[in-house]
């Protein structure tokens, strides 16, 4: 979520029940702005939440001015004081996918794996974030578009989508570098408006039927939550620009999606 | 003679209109800063300038009539100043986007025109120049008619000399009422230059309509222009594109009229009138004194806002507005039931709809009327499998070859706890949104809540979806949820220490049989432990819900015991499986155990501990999350405790949820004397005995043809 408009944010994406205290609210509005300067990001999103068993992560990130390009994760443990997490590379993504279970909440625990070396969970924390983020993080369709010159930019004349639209996945976007669009046939591509839609959609992700789409008060907002990584709320109210997504939760995958569906 | 009309219709028309658009151009460079005036303005605007400039046309009469002959002439002044292009396409475009456009679309458009033909000029000609051009059209007297002639035979000069010839057929012409026959007023037309020339040109090329419809670009700049000059967004350039896409769009969906509603917004409407009925007082507001009395007194709404509150200092629960929509609609289901005691148990997410669960207890004898409906139920049913049974048996006589009968026996069923004790203890009722009516949830027993255990599946929100799941779930999805709900309480459901108590009866452990106590009350001594001594021991945390057996209850209850109905149906068959079996009572963990005494998950702690906030402990508030079934949470500041679930409705295990296998082949049926497995016929055998039959007939047949030759002799006859 944007952390020029956190309150709002956190209000819409509170049915899912988990929030923010008070306190921790009012230190994420000064320390976000810090962030945006000190960093010069043209927008800081406030990304979640992880829950660890000592004490919790709060991730916020970064962006370019193109909306598009990898974007620098910050973590902190107090809300106050934001550090850069190191980029991950392959081979730490391999290593810490390995090492499963919930997270300490300390960045300098090491997990002992028996055929590994030690994780440390500071990186073990930023390779969840960076997995979670390709597979779950969403964008209304419209929301950004994609000039010829290259960069994608936020849609200023975004008015929101319609109810009808608001219902249906086809209209929600994950928000990373398209990995399925160029496997599309010529006859779906010709329906597409390239400014528009350079994104993957969320009707083709498997398991078909990991994402839960919702109306809540009373229908005045939907609300998308991933059932393959719980603790991801996307929100957004319809024929409003407000949209946004947060994760809280202990960072794991549900593995146990196709039994459950 | 003949040629005079047409020919003064149009330069005539040409003063006027370029008259009226100067004047309103001039209008514009005086206000620039001004939005765009109101249409019926700009109209009524334009009338008294003619009448200023041309007083002949005060005996037109009515505004409406002289509006309705302005339109067209401005219309037909610009396209008269291009009349004499050789642009066909001028003239089909006219006519097609003078017709369908309504009255105020023209009057819009004339305006925008106006602004970007002031425009165009503008950056063509200079702002001094124009001004020069307009002061003498306006000191211009009134008509001089033969002063007329001669404007005549200029105009035809000069414009013969540059345009070339008129296009007499012009369609535009056919808008013109005849009555408006002679000029009145000799207005001073400059002659065109060639910059004007061009900018006419590239005007005409503009008004090209496009293939695809009837918009033509000069439109489409006039409305994007309008709209950028009406909202004056920041960076226009960048937002160019996206504007242009907007305006596009626009003009294919126009808004819909103020008398219909939108289709679209019709179920959130309806549910925002739901949700307002929550808002108005129940019951007549002329009672006065009486009702403030009753409300000011207890109810068993419990206070929602306030656990709202403190919960929002730990970070977990909805937003504020949200729990005070649940609050009201407590206090409905408070006034539909006859409720004792009430608490908000928390919200469980599903699929498609979310639940609402309300933890309940009902006064005393309330409730025994729908149970008993139910128990008369399951009877009806056992009865008809009794009879399903006995015909079976019957049937079974009757055939020759007996399927042998099976001697599997189900399990007993175990009886469900009675309401008000055990996991029965409190009712739930759910309800999806607040606003929508709550359903009750029924009772669960100990199979339901043995299945729940082997099966994890999302609730999509309906009660009555079916769970398919194996082993076989015994109910539907409200039974599921009334399962998991029992769990759930079952395992998180905590308290400070000290804050419940037993009730001082002694003697009661040995004659229960050493299932423990089961039930508990407040304590009033209770002093309230100090919000740090909390967060540091889980030993000052108590569960104060009954642990769940494996058996699915919590109070044990032998199996084999038998009941009346058991020993009616069939004695000798039980006696005969008795012997073996034997079952060891199940113990749990009796009632206001610690929490430090929980088993741990795969080395992680059950539960963490937090305070809610670090940077002020004095006023901050104990909170314990549960790592077992994520979601759960409790607070407890001061003498005040509450507990929490939001979540989706299932434990967390470390490993993946591996479902229950298939039960093992059963066993074959013994070969016996009065079964015995044979192996089938081999080919030959059956060919063998296929032609020893066929044999045997053919000796028969033989003899009785014989037979029926004779007979068939007699009868003929």
């Amino acid at each position: 979520m944007d952390a020029d408009s956190l309150l709002l944010s956190l209000e819409l994406a509170s049915g899912s029940g988990q929030g923010l205290s008070p306190d921790r609210r009012a230190s994420l509005l000064t320390s976000l702005m810090l962030v945006k300067r000190d960093y010069r990001y043209d927008r800081v999103l406030f990304w979640g939440r992880i829950l660890g068993l000592v004490a919790d992560y709060y991730i916020a990130q970064g962006l370019s001015e193109d909306q598009l390009a990898p974007r620098k994760t910050l973590y902190s443990l107090n809300c106050t004081e934001w550090s850069l997490l190191p980029p991950a590379t392959e081979e730490m993504v391999a290593q810490s996918s390995v090492v499963k279970g919930r997270f300490m909440g300390d960045p300098s625990y090491e997990y002992e794996h028996t055929e590994l070396q030690k994780v440390n969970e500071g990186e073990k924390v930023f390779e969840e974030e960076i997995v979670i983020d390709k597979a779950v993080a969403i964008i209304p369709r419209g929301a950004l578009f994609k000039t010829p010159f290259g960069p994608t930019h936020v849609n200023r004349t975004f008015e929101g989508l319609s109810l009808s639209e608001a219902k249906k996945l086809s209209s929600y976007f994950h928000f990373r570098e398209p990995v399925e669009l160029k496997n599309k046939t010529l006859l779906e591509k010709a329906d597409l408006d390239p400014s528009l839609d350079f994104m993957d959609s969320l009707e083709h992700d498997i398991p078909k039927g990991s994402w839960s789409i919702q109306m809540e008060r009373g229908n005045a907002l939907v609300v998308l939550r991933s059932l393959l990584w719980p603790g991801l709320t996307f929100y957004h109210a319809p024929r409003t620009k407000n949209y946004g997504y947060v994760y809280v939760g202990t960072g794991e995958k549900n593995m146990d999606l196709p039994f459950m569906l | 003679m003949g040629d005079l009309p047409p020919y003064p219709e149009r330069p005539a028309q040409q003063p006027p209109g370029r008259r009226t658009s100067q004047a309103s151009q001039r209008r514009h460079s005086r206000d620039q800063a001004q939005a765009l005036a109101a249409d019926p303005e700009e109209r009524q605007q334009i009338p008294p300038d003619a009448q200023r400039n041309a007083p002949g046309w005060s005996q037109r009469g009515s505004l409406s009539q002289q509006e309705n002959l302005l339109m067209p002439q401005v219309f037909q002044a610009e396209e008269a100043r291009l009349g004499g292009m050789e642009y066909p396409s001028v003239n089909t475009g006219f006519p097609s986007e003078f017709q369908p456009q309504p009255y105020s679309d023209e009057s819009r458009m004339q305006v925008a025109e106006l602004t970007t033909s002031l425009m165009l000029q503008r950056l063509q000609q200079g702002q001094s120049s124009l001004f020069q051009q307009l002061d003498p059209t306006f000191q211009e007297p009134p008509v001089n008619p033969l002063g007329q002639f001669n404007l005549y035979q200029t105009d035809q000069f000069s414009e013969g000399a540059q345009h070339g010839p008129y296009i007499r057929d012009d369609p535009a012409l056919q808008f013109l009422p005849s009555e408006l026959g002679f000029p009145h007023y000799s207005a001073q037309v400059p002659e065109p230059e060639p910059l004007e020339l061009a900018v006419q040109n590239a005007k005409a090329y503009l008004l090209q309509t496009s293939i695809n419809c009837d918009l033509s670009l000069y439109e489409h700049l006039v409305n994007l222009l309008t709209k950028i000059l009406n909202q004056r967004p920041e960076d226009p350039l960048s937002v160019l594109e996206s504007l242009n896409r907007t305006t596009q769009w626009e003009w294919f969906h126009p808004k819909l009229d103020t008398l219909r509603d939108d289709p679209e917004m019709q179920p959130t409407y309806k549910m925002a009138e739901k949700q307002k009925a929550l808002f108005t007082r129940s019951g007549g507001g002329t009672e006065g004194e009486q009702e403030m009395e009753e409300e000011v007194g207890e109810t068993p709404v419990p206070n929602i806002m306030e656990t709202a509150f403190y919960f929002e200092q730990a970070g977990v629960g909805l937003s504020s507005d949200e729990s005070f929509r649940i609050f009201l609609a407590m206090k409905q289901l408070v006034e539909q039931q006859p409720i004792h005691t009430c608490r908000f148990w928390g919200k469980i997410l599903g699929i498609k709809r979310s639940y609402l669960v309300a933890e309940v207890e009902f006064r005393e004898g309330e409730e025994e009327v729908e149970e008993e409906e139910v128990e008369e139920m399951t009877e009806g049913g056992e009865v008809m499998e009794a009879h399903g049974e006995e015909e079976g048996e019957e049937d079974e006589e009757k055939a020759v070859d007996i399927v042998p009968k099976s001697v599997w026996k189900p399990p007993p069923v175990i009886p469900k706890e009675e309401s008000r004790s055990g996991a029965n203890k409190y009712l739930y009722f759910v309800c999806n949104e607040p606003g929508l009516p709550w359903t009750r949830l029924p009772h669960v027993t100990p199979a339901q809540i043995v299945n729940a255990r082997k099966i994890k599946k999302f609730f999509t929100g309906y009660l009555d979806t079916p769970v398919v799941s194996y082993p076989p779930f015994p109910g539907n999805e409200a039974n599921y949820l009334r399962a998991q709900i029992a769990r759930i309480s079952a395992a998180t459901q905590v308290s400070p220490l000290g804050f419940y108590q037993f009730s001082e009866e002694e003697g009661d452990e040995e004659e229960e049989g050493g299932a423990g106590r089961d039930s508990y009350e407040e304590n009033p001594d209770f002093e309230g432990i100090p919000v740090l001594e909390l967060v540091d021991s889980m030993a000052n945390w108590v569960h104060h819900t009954q642990h769940i057996l494996p058996q699915g209850r919590c109070t044990w209850v032998n199996p084999l015991q038998k009941t009346e109905e058991e020993e009616d149906l069939g004695e000798e068959e039980e006696k005969a499986d008795e012997g073996p079996e034997e079952v060891e009572q199940e113990v749990g963990p009796p009632l206001l155990t610690p929490l430090s005494e929980d088993a741990e998950i795969m080395h992680l702690a059950p539960w963490t501990t937090r305070l809610s906030c670090s940077l002020c402990p004095q006023y901050s508030v104990a909170v314990v999350r549960s790592n077992l079934w994520p979601g759960a949470y409790a607070y407890a500041s001061g003498k005040k405790f509450e507990n929490i679930y939001i979540g989706w409705g299932h434990k967390y295990s470390p490993e993946s949820f591996n479902p229950a296998l298939p039960a093992p082949i059963q066993q074959e049926y013994p070969s016996g004397p009065e079964i015995m497995e044979m192996s089938d016929p081999t080919v030959e055998e059956e060919q063998a005995l296929k032609a020893a039959q066929e044999q045997a007939l053919g000796a028969t047949e033989e003899e009785e043809e014989g037979e029926e030759e004779e007979e068939g002799e007699e009868t003929d006859d």
